[in-house]
C-alpha cells in the first residue's frame, strides 16, 4: 500500500556509502586495508558548509535515522521523532549526516561483509572496533564530505559517548555536542548484562566460533535472548507495569484452567527478541556490546575533568529519570566534570517512565527543550 | 523586569564577569546581564518549563535543587553568585550560603525582609502570619518557609563567617530613606553582596 508521508517527515531518504582506500589502524593495533561506511543525509549542506549535524547512533542502531526507504514502509528512520522539518534537529536549517557504525551489519564494513584478504565473510575474525575508531572512521566521512567542523553531533546512550568522544578527539571539529542517556564508562553491572547477553549467542550451538553465515545457520535463538535481556534494561519498572500489568495475552487466571499462559509483557519480550533476531547480526552485537565495555570517555586522562579539558564545543546533556540503565547520575558526573573544565554545558533530567529508551519516545519536555537548545546550532 | 532589587544586584556586576544565578527562572535576568553586561551566565532551574525558557534564551542552564548541595559546581568556579528572592525558599538557606560564597569570589543575595513594619503590624495586632501584595500565599501554601528580618540575615553573615561587602534596600519611593537608615523596619526588601570572610 503506497501512502503519502507526514509534513513534517524528511520524506524518502536513500542510504549512500563511501569507500576508504586508505588503511585505518584500530585502537587495538588491528589494520583495515579499506573500509565502507553506509550514511544517509537529510536536508541541504549550506554553501560555507557550516550546518552540517553528525548523528551518532546507539548499539543497535542504523544509519537510517529519519524517514522513509519507500512508501511501503511502515515505520521511519529511528529517531524520525526528532529529526525532520521543524523538529528539534530542523532540517530546514541543518544538514544532517547520519552514519553507519564500522563493524556494524547494515552495509558498512563488518563482520557480515567480504574479508578482501581471504574472499570469505569477515564472521568471527572481524577486529573488535571501539568507540575512537568510529570517531577516526566519522572523522574521513567527513572530510569526504567536505564538512570542516560539524555544527553539532548528537546521540542517545552509546551515540551520546561516541557524541562525546568526538569533542576530545577532534575538539577544533565539533562545535555542540548532545549526548543523552549517556554514561562516561559502564558500571561493572552494564558489563554483566551485556556478559549476559553474548554469552546467549556464543552458547546458540548455531554460532560456530562467529562464522555462522559460511556454515549456512543463524544463532537466532541466543541473538533473541540477547535482546530479550537487553531490551528489558530499557525499560522501566513503572513504565512495564503501566504497559503490560499481570495483563494475559493467552490463558486463563481461572483456577481450573490448565491452558498455556502468555503474559503481555512475555508476548512483548518474544516478539522484541525474535524480529530482531533474523535482522541484527550476531557477531555485530557481540562487537558493539563489547565496545560498550570498553569504552572510557576519561582513558589516557588523568581523570574526566582533564579528559574534558581540551574539548572546544557547547554541551547539552539530558537524562531520563526512569533510566537505569545509564541513570541520571551518570549524566550528572560527565556534566560535573565539563562544569569543573570550565564549559559551557546544559543538563536537565527529563521526568518519564520511559526508561532508557526514552530519548527515542515522545515527550513533551525533552522535544522542547532539545527544539530550543538547537536554536544555538548552525548558522544564526 | 520590574522587581528592584535585580537592579541593584546588575549594578554589582562587573560587566563580562562570569554568573552563577541560582533559581534562574525563565532567565530573563541572566539574559538581561548577558546583553547589557556582556556576562557570562549559567543559570541552576528546577522547573523544566523555566529551563526550556531560559535554554530558548540561548542561556546555559543546569538542572538541579540547590537543596541538593551544589557539589557539581567547583570552588571559585564564578565571579559571581546569585540567589535573587529565593533564600527563603531553601531548605537549609545557611547551607546555600556557605556554598555560595565558596563557588563565587562574591555572592548577591536579595529576600524579603520579614521585620518590615507591615509584617510586625499584621503579626503584632492581628496575630496572624501577614499576608500582602509582596507576600500573598498563606503559611500553609507557599514555598517561602524561611522568611528572614534583615537583622537575622547579618547575624547569620556573622555566624557564618561571611564578610558583608554592601548592602542595599528596596522600599516604596516615599520610604527609601527611612529605608537607608532603618533597614529591619523599613525595607520590603535587602540586597547584600557577601564573600567568605579572610582568614
Amino acid at each position: 500500500m503506497s501512502r503519502s508521508f507526514p509534513d513534517n517527515s524528511v520524506g524518502l531518504v536513500k542510504p549512500q556509502r563511501v569507500d576508504f582506500e586508505q588503511p585505518i589502524r584500530l585502537i587495538n593495533g588491528q589494520e583495515l586495508a579499506q573500509h565502507s561506511l553506509v550514511y544517509e543525509t537529510y536536508g541541504e549542506l549550506n554553501a560555507d558548509r557550516s550546518n552540517a549535524v553528525l548523528i551518532c547512533h546507539a548499539l543497535s542502531g542504523t544509519h537510517h535515522a529519519a524517514g522513509y526507504h519507500s512508501h511501503e514502509d511502515e515505520r521511519p528512520g529511528w529517531w524520525d521523532l526528532v529529526i525532520g522539518p521543524g523538529k528539534p534537529i530542523d532540517t530546514r536549517r541543518l544538514f544532517v549526516v547520519s552514519s553507519n557504525n564500522l563493524g556494524c551489519c547494515d552495509g558498512s564494513t563488518g563482520p557480515n561483509t567480504l574479508n578482501p584478504a581471504t574472499g570469505q565473510c569477515w564472521g568471527g575474525s572481524f577486529p573488535q572496533p571501539q568507540v575512537k575508531d568510529w570517531v577516526a572512521s566519522q572523522r574521513r566521512l567527513a572530510d569526504f564530505l567536505g564538512i570542516e567542523r560539524w555544527a553539532a553531533v548528537i546521540g542517545g546512550s552509546l551515540g551520546g559517548m561516541q557524541a562525546l568522544q568526538w569533542t576530545i578527539d577532534h575538539p577544533d571539529r565539533v562545535a555542540h555536542c548532545v549526548a543523552m542517556a549517556a554514561a562516561p564508562g559502564l558500571t561493572a553491572q552494564n558489563i554483566a548484562f551485556n556478559e549476559i547477553a553474548r554469552h546467549a549467542i556464543l552458547s546458540d550451538p548455531d554460532w560456530h566460533d562467529g562464522d555462522y553465515l559460511t556454515q549456512g545457520t543463524l544463532p537466532a535463538r541466543g541473538v533473541a535472548l540477547a535482546r530479550m535481556v537487553g531490551h528489558l534494561t530499557y525499560m522501566s519498572a513503572d513504565g512495564m507495569s503501566d504497559r503490560f500489568g499481570r495483563e494475559l495475552r493467552a490463558g486463563s487466571f481461572d483456577p481450573e484452567s490448565d491452558s498455556e499462559w502468555v503474559f503481555q509483557v512475555e508476548s512483548y519480550l518474544r516478539h522484541q527478541g525474535s524480529r530482531f533476531s533474523t535482522q541484527f547480526d550476531a557477531n555485530t552485537y557481540v562487537l558493539m556490546t563489547r565496545a560498550l565495555d570498553l569504552f572510557d570517555l576519561a582513558a589516557g586522562a588523568s581523570d574526566l575533568t582533564s579528559a574534558l579539558s581540551t574539548a572546544k564545543a557547547q554541551f547539552l546533556l539530558i537524562s531520563f529519570s526512569s533510566d537505569w540503565r545509564f541513570p541520571p547520575s551518570r549524566s550528572v558526573e560527565i556534566r560535573d566534570a565539563l562544569l569543573a573544565a570550565g564549559k559551557r554545558v546544559t543538563y536537565a533530567n527529563i521526568e518519564t517512565d520511559d526508561g532508557h529508551d526514552a530519548f527515542l519516545l515522545a515527550n513533551d519536555h525533552y522535544e522542547r527543550l532539545l527544539y530550543q537548545w538547537m536554536q544555538r546550532v548552525g548558522p544564526q | 523586569m520590574s522587581r528592584l532589587d535585580l537592579n541593584t544586584v546588575s549594578r554589582w556586576i562587573a560587566p563580562g564577569s562570569s554568573v552563577l544565578d541560582l533559581g534562574c527562572g525563565d532567565g530573563a535576568f541572566l539574559a538581561r546581564l548577558r546583553d547589557e553586561q556582556a556576562v557570562v551566565g549559567t543559570g541552576v532551574e528546577i522547573d523544566p518549563d523555566n529551563i526550556i525558557a531560559a535554554v530558548g534564551k540561548g542561556l546555559d542552564v543546569i538542572q538541579e535543587d540547590i537543596n541538593d548541595g551544589l557539589h557539581g559546581f567547583s570552588h571559585r568556579g564564578y565571579d559571581v553568585v546569585v540567589l535573587a528572592h529565593a533564600l527563603q525558599e531553601l531548605t537549609h538557606p545557611h547551607l546555600a550560603l556557605k556554598r555560595m560564597v565558596d563557588i563565587g569570589e562574591e555572592a548577591i543575595v536579595s529576600f524579603p525582609n520579614f521585620g518590615h513594619w507591615v509584617c510586625r503590624f499584621y503579626l503584632g495586632f492581628r496575630g496572624q502570619m501577614p499576608v500582602s501584595r509582596a507576600m500573598p500565599l498563606n503559611w500553609y501554601d507557599t514555598p517561602n518557609i524561611h522568611f528572614c528580618t534583615v537583622k537575622d540575615f547579618i547575624a547569620l553573615c556573622s555566624d557564618l563567617h561571611i564578610d558583608i561587602v554592601e548592602a542595599a534596600t528596596v522600599a516604596p519611593l516615599g520610604q527609601r530613606w527611612l529605608a537607608r537608615w532603618w533597614p529591619n523596619l523599613f525595607a520590603t526588601s535587602a540586597v547584600y553582596r557577601i564573600r567568605r570572610a579572610a582568614c
